[in-house]
């Protein structure tokens, strides 16, 4: 899933407080299960937006929004009906849900109430840790699962470099060696020889460095 | 002979090779490194010249190589992944070659996370195993890494680092043997201070015959106090210094505590010298170059050989 956090207090207090009635709008996808922008999210950061606003005696008005989806057209629709008279929409989507809300509604400001962080799992209750660039060009096949270009902090495709210490990476303590656990799965699976293989300079085009991605499935143009 | 490399000379002659260090100034001052390279002149068969280590910024290293070069030592010019994708580097590649540096020692190099600018964003476009394959394959088929022709190819004696402590061990061997692969002529080790444990490693490359592919340099560094050596063993990622090494310093008084960096460090190079298949040292002795004519002397490594 996208994993996000919100983001300090006073940073989204700041953004919103030059309006008067705002709407906040949560997101029912990853962002409910990372516990970051969901409908329960929305309670929470609304009641505490209005107490700071009622604290510092300004009119603050929040229209709390929760939709399925905040990538889909259809559901973002139906934030339509709530918007009277709101002059920025407080967005706790990730940064696909922020855009295409602003792209949908031209005419109001939309703020990102997020920081949305990266594609990953739930390690533990509370704790979230990324496994996935989305570098368009998967090669999980090639190193036992684990991904170097997510797991290393160097994104280095042919082993660990020299700052590889008891499982960890040299960045941070907390951090496990990708490369470290990619080699320790080969062994699990017999395949270490393959480690030999040596992997080419890399095809970025298919990542971000190729520009902004499309996929074009002309099969689904069809499909209502 | 695949550059005009001294170092080259050197190993291909089957003389035990001496390399130094000359790390770049913070600041566009020619003097620094010219000065460096002066107390290393004559003691050293060449000179690695550093690429922002520690991703601190400084003089770079194609710069402060051909200061090297110009004091008359043979310069290394180091290379890391980390701040040029491939356009940049062969761009690079092409200058210094075209000034008359020889040697390119590949790295990946150190996470911006330590340096002085945590704040950027790094490149790594290619990791350390892809820049030697395109430096071999600008040298080799004189071509760039996209496939066009070059007019003039670089020549270029390729190194690579390797450091038999880091883990997983269990690879540590294997990618050795991917470097050469790739094209690594000569191998820097990091700093040896676990004997045992580099010997471990070196067994592991002469059973597989890949001493006899590549020039392996043993690398050491004096300590200059019983700090430095506290530090190196616990902070500095990477390294494995054994704690009767970090007490011995402790126990020297201070007034001996240089002289027992230099004792360390000459004995060092004496095992180092017995163990089969390294062909020579690579001496780090970083802000103290005035030392290394000494451990260069002391070790038996004093004259340098003349190579044509």
């Amino acid at each position: 899933m996208i994993v996000a956090k919100q983001k300090p207090f006073e940073t989204i207090y700041g953004m919103v407080a030059p309006n008067k009635r705002i709407m906040l709008a949560g997101c029912g996808s990853c962002v409910t299960v990372c516990f970051a922008g969901g409908e329960k999210e929305v309670g929470i950061l609304a009641s505490l937006l209005r107490m700071r606003a009622q604290k510092d005696r300004k009119d603050l008005d929040v229209v709390e929004a929760t939709i399925k989806r905040q990538c889909d057209v259809e559901f973002i629709d139906e934030l339509k009906p709530k918007l009277d008279g709101v002059e920025a929409i407080l967005s706790i989507g990730c940064g696909a849900g922020v855009q295409y809300i602003a792209e949908r509604f031209g005419k109001t400001i939309v703020l990102p109430g997020l920081d949305t962080t990266f594609l990953g799992v739930t390690e533990a209750m509370g704790v979230w840790t990324e496994r996935c660039q989305g570098c368009g060009d998967c090669k999980l096949h090639l190193t036992a699962g684990v991904c170097p270009i997510a797991r290393c902090s160097k994104s280095l495709l042919n082993g660990p470099c020299g700052g590889s210490m008891n499982g960890k990476c040299e960045v941070s303590a907390d951090t496990p060696c990708g490369w470290q656990l990619i080699v320790d799965r080969m062994e699990a699976l017999g395949i270490l020889d393959r480690y030999e293989q040596i992997t080419p300079a890399n095809d970025w085009t298919a990542s971000r460095d190729g520009g902004p991605r499309r996929i074009d499935r002309e099969d689904l143009h069809e499909i209502k | 002979m695949k550059s005009n490399s001294r170092l080259e000379a050197v190993l291909a002659a089957g003389k035990f090779a001496l390399t130094g260090e000359c790390g770049p100034p913070r600041g566009a001052d020619p003097g620094a490194v010219a000065k460096k390279a002066a107390l290393l002149l004559g003691s050293v068969d060449a000179a690695n010249v550093t690429d922002n280590q520690t991703a601190v910024v400084r003089m770079s290293s194609m710069g402060a190589s051909l200061h090297v070069k110009s004091a008359g030592v043979d310069p290394i010019m180091q290379m890391v992944c980390r701040d040029r994708n491939r356009i940049a580097m062969q761009s690079d590649i092409l200058g210094a070659a075209s000034h008359g540096i020889s040697n390119l020692l590949c790295l990946s190099g150190d996470h911006q996370k330590f340096g002085d600018h945590p704040t950027a964003k790094n490149v790594f476009d290619l990791d350390s195993i892809q820049l030697i394959a395109m430096v071999k394959k600008m040298r080799d088929e004189e071509m760039f890494l996209g496939g066009e022709k070059i007019k003039v190819a670089p020549k270029l004696f390729i190194g690579a680092a390797e450091n038999p402590f880091a883990h997983p061990l269990a690879i540590r061997v294997p990618r050795l043997a991917k470097k050469i692969a790739a094209g690594a002529d000569f191998i820097q080790t990091q700093c040896i201070f676990n004997i045992e444990q580099f010997q471990k490693w070196m067994k592991g490359v002469t059973d597989r015959g890949l001493h006899e592919k590549v020039f392996i340099l043993a690398g050491v560094t004096p300590f200059k106090s019983w700090r430095a050596a506290e530090y190196m063993a616990t902070k500095v990622p990477g390294m494995d210094v054994p704690a009767a090494l970090v007490e011995r310093m402790k126990g020297a008084p201070k007034e001996k505590a240089k002289a027992t960096g230099v004792d360390i460090c000459v004995e060092l190079i004496e095992q180092l010298r017995e163990i089969p298949g390294v062909k020579g040292i690579h001496l780090m002795a970083i802000e103290w170059e005035e030392i290394v004519p000494e451990i260069a002397k002391r070790a038996g490594l004093l004259p340098r050989p003349e190579v044509a």
